[in-house]
């Protein structure tokens, strides 16, 4: 059904549709709405889950692992420092394999406080063990939350769903959202292999010592690695049923040709396509972009494949690895291991809410296309406050 | 593709007015997305939010920078602050007073339409809830949305008497609708 609604209302629709066991969450702006409105439909009996209002995060991430471990599909959402003082048990639960699905609302760091949205928060965490997919629009954020519980199950990864906060919490746009008859289709009731039962016990999360602990690493990373196959094939499955949504790891726009090629994730990708339309038919440059939307695990193949014949790469991204340049940036030149790659710059824009315009977009291509030497810059520094500190 | 930008301070509604026209234009079979620069949420403080009207997807998320047309939900910005910046020339400007237009600090090459919303507000609903009034009031002076479209978001957001009441002040917009330029 084609409804306009709240990215935030859209999402929670998404989860109430996977029939969650449990959600659990502790209120931060600008993810806030989904969990009210997830509260709502669990008091008005629309959605048949226990719903806990948790009294942190730490503990809003501890329950969800809770009810993860003892069989249930959990969901929870959070943003920013919440995400931050979830992080020990944001490990934990990657660690001890539980399929917990989690929205973060990206969201800018403190120091300075900052309630904008750019996306250090997600990134920061992007060692926990944890599936990441980005998302550029509010309907790929309802198609992705259903995707992700079956992506989870099926791996016993958990996933998180990062959607940039306000830019797609807040805006009002049209979304279809499924039926329950073709969800529960798609997405069976969750049923683990191993889960904790008084009646048949077991223990999870046991201590491992030197004599076995890297191999659990080792086990998880390699099922990290292998599951860029599963979520493709998800997105295929999805899409056959779904009409949509079929966008694996990575989205290509215009590549095949590109001299130039800008790399993103999450809403600006929006703003860019419009972007590279402009450029190739008022300007002739030919310009294209790859949206990465799965940033963990990296898919490192199918980046270098998009980009291997471009003259120069621009990674426009929401973060920075504080002391080197943008982390994106830095993955796609690793894609290349040592091999001749294309020039890859970093282009650190629209952090703690600062608006990414189609005109600085055009700019950072335009002066690519001119100068493709490798660099790190900012975009989009506001002169009266550097006091002469340009470097 | 049309874009709005709507201006007041908070607590007049700026977000709910800009959702209702995305609303009533999603009804119309358009695309349509709208969307608050977050901010100084603080009542009183000045505020904004954002329409964008298109016939095919809409994919950009910056601000709007150029809009067609404006919203001002309190005159007073009209003197304390540039709401006016990068109207498209030829732009029409929505103003929520009882003054006429020609009194306004609005540049001549801008249509100006009026509504004494905040007087409507009370006389129809009975409390100053004038952002309803305005969002009439656009889609008659405008025609981007339809009224009747206008009415339906209304209703199906604040359902019960006071929909009912609002949406009948969104309709007497209409006939208190000045214009110039």
């Amino acid at each position: 059904m084609r409804v306009m609604l709240e990215g935030s209302r859209a999402v929670a629709e998404a989860v109430r549709l996977c029939r969650p066991n449990l959600v659990c969450a502790y209120p931060i702006t600008p993810q806030t709405h989904i969990v009210e409105d997830l509260s709502q439909m669990v008091a008005d009996g629309r959605l048949d889950a226990g719903y806990v209002l948790a009294e942190s995060e730490f503990g809003a991430a501890s329950i969800v692992l809770g009810g993860s471990a003892v069989g249930g599909r959990a969901y929870t959402a959070t943003s920013s420092q919440g995400l931050l003082l979830m992080a020990e048990v944001i490990f934990n639960i990657a660690g001890l394999r539980l399929p917990v699905v989690m929205t973060c609302a990206n969201r800018a760091v403190s120091a300075p406080i900052n309630i904008w949205n750019d996306q250090q928060d997600a990134v920061s965490i992007r060692d926990s063990g944890w599936i990441q997919l980005f998302v550029e629009d509010n309907q790929e954020a309802v198609d992705t939350h259903i995707q992700a519980f079956k992506i989870a199950e099926e791996l016993m990864i958990p996933v998180m769903v990062c959607m940039d906060g306000y830019v797609l919490t807040h805006t009002w746009e049209p979304v279809d959202l499924p039926e329950q008859d073709e969800v529960d289709r798609f997405l069976p009731l969750y049923s683990p292999a191993y889960r904790l039962d008084p009646d048949d016990p077991f223990t999870m999360g046991s201590m491992v010592g030197p004599d076995a602990y890297m191999e659990t690493r080792y086990h998880v990373h390699m099922d990290m690695m292998e599951a860029r196959a599963v979520i493709r094939r998800v997105c295929e499955e999805y899409s056959e049923t779904f009409g949509r949504g079929g966008t694996g790891v990575i989205d290509t726009y215009d590549t095949k040709d590109a001299d130039v090629v800008l790399v993103s994730m999450g809403s600006v990708l929006g703003t860019m396509r419009d972007a590279v339309d402009e450029l190739r038919d008022e300007e002739g440059l030919k310009v294209g972009l790859i949206k990465v939307r799965c940033f963990r695990p990296f898919p490192t193949g199918a980046v270098h494949d998009a980009i291997k014949e471009a003259q120069t790469v621009g990674v426009i991204e929401k973060d920075i690895s504080l002391g080197l340049e943008g982390t994106l940036c830095s993955e796609m030149r690793a894609a290349f291991c040592g091999e001749e790659s294309p020039e890859i710059s970093s282009f650190i824009m629209g952090l703690g809410g600062r608006d990414i315009t189609k005109g600085d977009i055009k700019q950072v291509a335009r002066d690519l296309a001119s100068n493709p030497a490798c660099r790190v810059e900012f975009r989009g520094l506001r002169e009266d406050l550097m006091d002469g500190d340009e470097r | 593709m049309k874009e709005i930008r709507v201006h007041g301070r908070g607590g007049m509604g700026n977000v709910t007015a800009a959702e209702l026209l995305a609303q009533a234009a999603f009804a119309d079979g358009k695309y349509a997305q709208a969307f608050p620069s977050f901010g100084a949420e603080r009542q009183g403080a000045p505020v904004v939010a954002f329409v964008r009207i298109d016939d095919k997807p809409i994919r950009t998320r910056q601000q709007v920078y150029e809009p067609d047309f404006l919203i001002v939900q309190d005159a007073g910005l009209l003197y304390s602050s540039d709401i006016m910046e990068g109207l498209k020339p030829g732009g029409s400007v929505l103003v929520n007073t009882n003054r006429p237009g020609e009194e306004l600090p609005i540049g001549k090459e801008f249509k100006i339409y009026t509504v004494p919303a905040l007087q409507v507000a009370y006389e129809v609903i009975g409390r100053p809830i004038f952002n309803v009034v305005m969002v009439g009031a656009f889609a008659c002076a405008t025609g981007l949305v339809e009224l009747e479209a206008v009415v339906a978001a209304i209703k199906e957001r604040f359902p019960g008497e006071l929909g009912e009441k609002e949406a009948e002040a969104t309709r007497a917009a209409c006939e208190r609708l000045g214009e110039c330029g």
